[in-house]
């Protein structure tokens, strides 16, 4: 077995599918502790839906998925981050409308367009063959991004995932934070959900974040523990489906609900 | 001259007028009330003391080396707080954000400063535990002392004691009647709970859409509304 998993790293589409993949997991682990924590992960969910119809149209339009989807799905961050903040109840359903809304539209557009060389199954699902040169280098790039923002706006992030009216009070900018981590949500759903699938890429944003707060009791252990978390499973789940020659995308999601059960069971054995 | 000043106050939301008529002045050493019924307007003065809410016409002007954002702010507490992973230390850490200037972490001074007022609150000994396993009125301690961190001058407490049991309640205004008393903070609190707030006032603003009183705790006492009001609660 320790052989296959040594093979499994001499094949390129494998090493960019682990390098996106431990990249965006990091930074989706990240934003998803303030997402999580904030009662938001319902945006990272809109934001996939949304995603999977860009992609739709761009494949369908013959142009480069990740330059139509992007700017698509930032406008849509700002926009869901809006509805969820004026109301939540009323925001809740309106990030269904538009999520289900950009979902239907995908699908019409992929069927209609049909004969064009596109895939619904591995766009709802994902493929870790999907990924290209261009989306490690992107994947690198918006890494490092997340990470610098993230630690260079630490205590500020604490603060205004904590308590708004507190910061907004103490002339923090709320409004700003808030959209700057949309924003890098958004970019980092759109780069790992070919991978993913459009259905299973917010499990990278919640799953973490949950699990870590079964066992952690300070912000700064969640961070690090979502983080280790994140990066773990991805790779377990990533190991294994090349092992069992199982889906990647419903792999890694899986490796992290067992996690989350883990860290349950010694959150309670803590307890008692 | 005034710590805060509003003159002939407008509030308003998309145009509907929330209260206006707002005249007061706050001076350095006062503990101010704020009272009224929901709806009353109280929140959104708050927030227009605060500097998150423009009014509608009429002026706040801070005073006496006071500006909006110090501040020291006690926020009713959120649903979200309630299942956050926070250490206690970590939450009265936060109360120094405002005085970070350009500055992207913490200092010695300002760790110095949580701690003190940690010690300062009783609080010190739970600095590592985790904020949402305390009672509700460690809570309340821990955010006092965030509030702390953030001024030396002026405190502005929402309903400070909403969801606290009356034992509890009290330990907390006597705790805030200290820092007045012995510290010369000015308090500012907006409050339903009546007669443990008639104790420790000096001034009474009364609000229902528009301001009913001003003045200071002896004289609402003698007024008519003040009789009104507080003799309908006291029944109640």
């Amino acid at each position: 077995m320790l052989e296959m998993v040594f093979e499994m790293f001499t094949y390129p589409f494998m090493l960019r599918a682990l390098g996106v993949g431990v990249l965006v997991s990091l930074c989706a682990a990240l934003l998803g502790v303030s997402l999580v924590l904030k009662r938001y992960s319902m945006i990272g969910d809109g934001l996939s839906h949304v995603g999977f119809g860009a992609l739709a149209i761009a494949a369908v339009a013959n142009l480069s998925p990740l330059k139509v989807a992007i700017p698509i799905v930032v406008i849509a961050a700002f926009f869901l981050l809006r509805l969820s903040e004026n109301s939540r109840l009323k925001g809740d359903s309106a990030i269904a409308v538009i999520s289900t809304s950009a979902l239907a539209l995908g699908v019409l557009v992929i069927s209609v367009g049909g004969g064009v060389n596109t895939d619904l199954n591995s766009y709802m699902f994902g493929s870790i063959y999907a990924m290209s040169g261009e989306d490690v280098t992107l994947s690198l790039i918006l890494s490092a991004v997340v990470l610098f923002l993230f630690l260079l706006f630490y205590t500020r992030i604490f603060a205004v995932t904590f308590d708004e009216s507190f910061a907004r009070a103490s002339g923090v900018r709320v409004g700003l934070y808030n959209m700057l981590i949309a924003a890098l949500t958004a970019v980092t759903i759109v780069l790992g959900m070919r991978m993913m699938g459009a259905m299973l890429i917010s499990a990278l944003i919640i799953f973490p974040a949950l699990t870590s707060m079964r066992v952690f009791k300070t912000f700064r252990g969640v961070v690090i523990s979502s983080a280790a978390v994140a990066v773990i499973c991805f790779v377990v789940g990533i190991t294994l489906s090349y092992l069992l020659d199982a889906p990647g995308g419903a792999s890694v999601v899986l490796t992290n609900l067992a996690a989350m059960l883990l860290f349950s069971l010694i959150g309670m054995v803590r307890k008692s | 001259m005034a710590q805060i000043r509003c003159t002939d106050l407008t509030l308003a939301y998309d145009g509907v007028t929330v209260a206006d008529g707002i005249d007061f002045t706050v001076n350095a050493g006062d503990y101010l009330c704020i009272v009224g019924e929901n709806g009353s307007g109280k929140s959104t003065l708050v927030r227009a003391l605060l500097g998150l809410k423009a009014p509608t016409s009429g002026s706040i002007t801070f005073g006496d080396g006071l500006t909006a954002k110090e501040i020291g702010y006690l926020p009713q507490q959120t649903e979200i707080q309630r299942d956050f992973p926070a250490s206690v230390r970590e939450v009265v850490l936060s109360g120094c954000i405002g005085r970070f200037g350009h500055s992207l972490f913490y200092t010695k001074l300002q760790k110095d400063l949580a701690a003190y007022h940690m010690e300062r609150m009783g609080i010190a000994d739970l600095a590592k535990k985790c904020y949402r396993e305390l009672s509700g009125g460690q809570q309340q301690r821990v955010r006092l002392a965030r509030a702390l961190c953030a001024t030396g001058k002026l405190l502005l407490l929402d309903e400070p004691t909403a969801g606290l049991d009356p034992i509890v309640s009290r330990e907390l205004y006597s705790l805030i009647e200290h820092l007045h008393k012995t510290e010369k903070i000015t308090v500012v609190m907006v409050s339903h709970d009546l007669e443990a707030v008639m104790h420790d006032a000096s001034h009474i603003l009364h609000l229902k859409k528009k301001q009913l009183f001003f003045g200071t705790r002896e004289e609402y006492l003698d007024s008519e509304i003040g009789k009104t009001f507080l003799g309908g609660a006291g029944n109640a």
